[in-house]
């Protein structure tokens, strides 16, 4: 009945056993509850002060953290890159030695180099939750999806094809490793210029051709074409790109089943999706959202966690 | 491991004779038992308040709404269990205010559980009334809390275990003591 397996810090799902995938998952469920309640609040997190430190501009991921700390009753405080001291130079480390000589207990970090989370996670005591590090993982964004999926089917054998830009995507890379580890088969589409090299390595199928995706997956995860990622000469245009990989009604109509539709957002409407898959019948794009607020909520509950040590002086409180 | 001691407190009947009596008392304090509700605490509360809800039904011809809520997230030694403990489902299905709502629980012990459960009822609504009912007494409160209806009162010890089993999930009914050994010679 316990959870021990966590670490101190959540910074991806390549180094997650399935278990603790599973855990977080289970975990998640009640969670999903308290936010239909009226008064969507549980003091789990009483007294518990987290920083949520974001070096990249965000919206989504920021407010849904926000929102899962404040319904677990912790102190939340949030740092933008602009506007703090990080613009004046200062470095990843003593910003966060700063934060921590002020007696906080988890960071929160979104930024735009890879590893950043886990170069942070060694140096300081707190906590450390990946909120999307480069173009590496996006943990919790991952285990939203397998939540959502898994909602909605069982995950083990469950065809999933990520589409679009894999290449700049941590989301790519986080729902590859979570939907191996839990028993999916996947496969990513896209234009060869925005699929790693070597792709195949981890052990996802590759089409060339969306309409071949569409008729092998039970469920399209539709990536952001990222256009702020991008220098030039990834898409010949946007228009050229939605007529050869957009997922569009018309190619959805020739499926041989029904898809599920999944989108980490912000969509570029008319470039990688159609508007009226968007808003279509099989999108769950909205639950995702919903259910990234339950998921935030049960990766801090867990690793939160107790401390053991006091566990033995306080022996004999449990109930029977 | 030293050898525990196991006895048997209640066997099914015994059970069976006990929620019975529990539940005209639940009755008994209620104006009208179209106000009650019964709220199972995690995890075999919720057995119990079930099986008192279906016997207040057959005996008054009112179905009773039940609910059930885990506690987990409004304990108050999070801090010092270690490894968190898996959270079970809190579904209340009806409005509380002005209800005469029952937290049903299997052993009273600390009181620590019913504290923490009163301060979700709280988040929930204001029931005109909330009473308390619990199968079993142990005593050894750390708190100054008291159940309305208790079913059967037995004194232990802190070392004591009290171990409840329900058929819908263990398979069989009963209630038994398991003693700490005595000092070993």
């Amino acid at each position: 009945m316990t959870s021990g397996r966590l670490g101190k810090d959540l910074l991806g799902l390549e180094h997650l056993s399935a278990d603790d995938i599973r855990l977080i998952l289970d975990t998640a469920e009640p969670f999903k509850e308290i936010s239909e309640r009226a008064i969507k609040k549980v003091p789990v997190l009483r007294g518990k002060t987290i920083v949520n430190l974001f070096f990249e501009p965000s919206t989504r991921t920021r407010i849904s953290f926000e929102f899962a700390e404040k319904r677990l009753s912790a102190d939340t405080v949030n740092v933008a890159s602009a506007g703090s001291s990080v613009s004046k130079g200062e470095t990843l480390v003593d910003t966060a030695r700063n934060l921590e000589a002020m007696r906080i207990d988890m960071v929160v970090m979104r930024h735009g180099s890879s590893g950043a989370a886990k170069f942070l996670a060694d140096r300081i005591q707190s906590n450390v939750i990946n909120a999307g590090d480069g173009k590496h993982e996006h943990p919790t964004q991952g285990l939203l999806d397998l939540l959502t999926i898994r909602d909605r089917r069982p995950i083990a054998g469950t065809r999933v094809c990520i589409v679009g830009d894999v290449l700049h995507s941590r989301v790519a890379r986080s729902n590859i490793w979570g939907l191996l580890k839990l028993g999916a088969e996947v496969a990513v589409c896209g234009p060869q210029s925005l699929l790693p090299m070597g792709i195949e390595q981890l052990g996802v199928q590759v089409f060339r051709r969306i309409e071949e995706a569409i008729e092998w997956a039970s469920v399209l995860n539709v990536l952001r074409l990222q256009l702020e990622r991008m220098q030039g000469g990834y898409v010949p245009s946007l228009r050229e790109y939605y007529r050869v990989f957009g997922v569009t009604l018309e190619r959805l109509e020739r499926a041989p089943r029904e898809l599920i539709i999944m989108h980490p957002g912000p969509m570029n409407r008319g470039v990688e999706i159609d508007s009226r898959v968007a808003d279509g019948p099989h999108a769950v794009i909205l639950d995702q959202v919903t259910n990234g607020v339950a998921v935030r909520m049960a990766v801090l509950y867990l690793l939160a966690g107790g401390r053991p040590e006091l566990a033995e002086s306080a022996k004999g409180a449990p109930e029977r | 491991m030293p050898p525990e001691e196991r006895q048997l407190l209640l066997d099914a009947s015994a059970i069976e004779r006990t929620l019975h009596r529990m539940a005209q008392d639940i009755v008994r304090q209620a104006p009208d038992p179209r106000l009650l509700v019964l709220i199972g605490v995690q995890r075999r509360g919720v057995e119990i308040a079930a099986r008192l809800a279906a016997i207040v039904a057959r005996e008054t011809r009112v179905e009773v709404p039940r609910g059930q809520m885990d506690i987990t997230l409004y304990r108050d030694d999070l801090e010092v269990v270690g490894p968190r403990p898996l959270v079970g489902p809190t579904e209340l299905p009806v409005a509380l205010d002005g209800r005469h709502a029952w937290i049903v629980d299997d052993v009273l012990f600390s009181g620590r559980t019913v504290r923490a459960a009163l301060d979700q009822l709280a988040d929930f609504g204001r029931p005109a009334r909330i009473g308390l009912a619990v199968l079993i007494d142990r005593g050894g409160r750390e708190l100054p809390i008291q159940a309305d209806v208790v079913g059967e009162k037995v004194t232990t010890g802190a070392g004591d275990r009290v171990d409840v089993f329900v058929r819908e999930l263990d398979g069989r009914d009963a209630v038994e003591i398991v003693r700490a050994a005595k000092v070993r010679a």
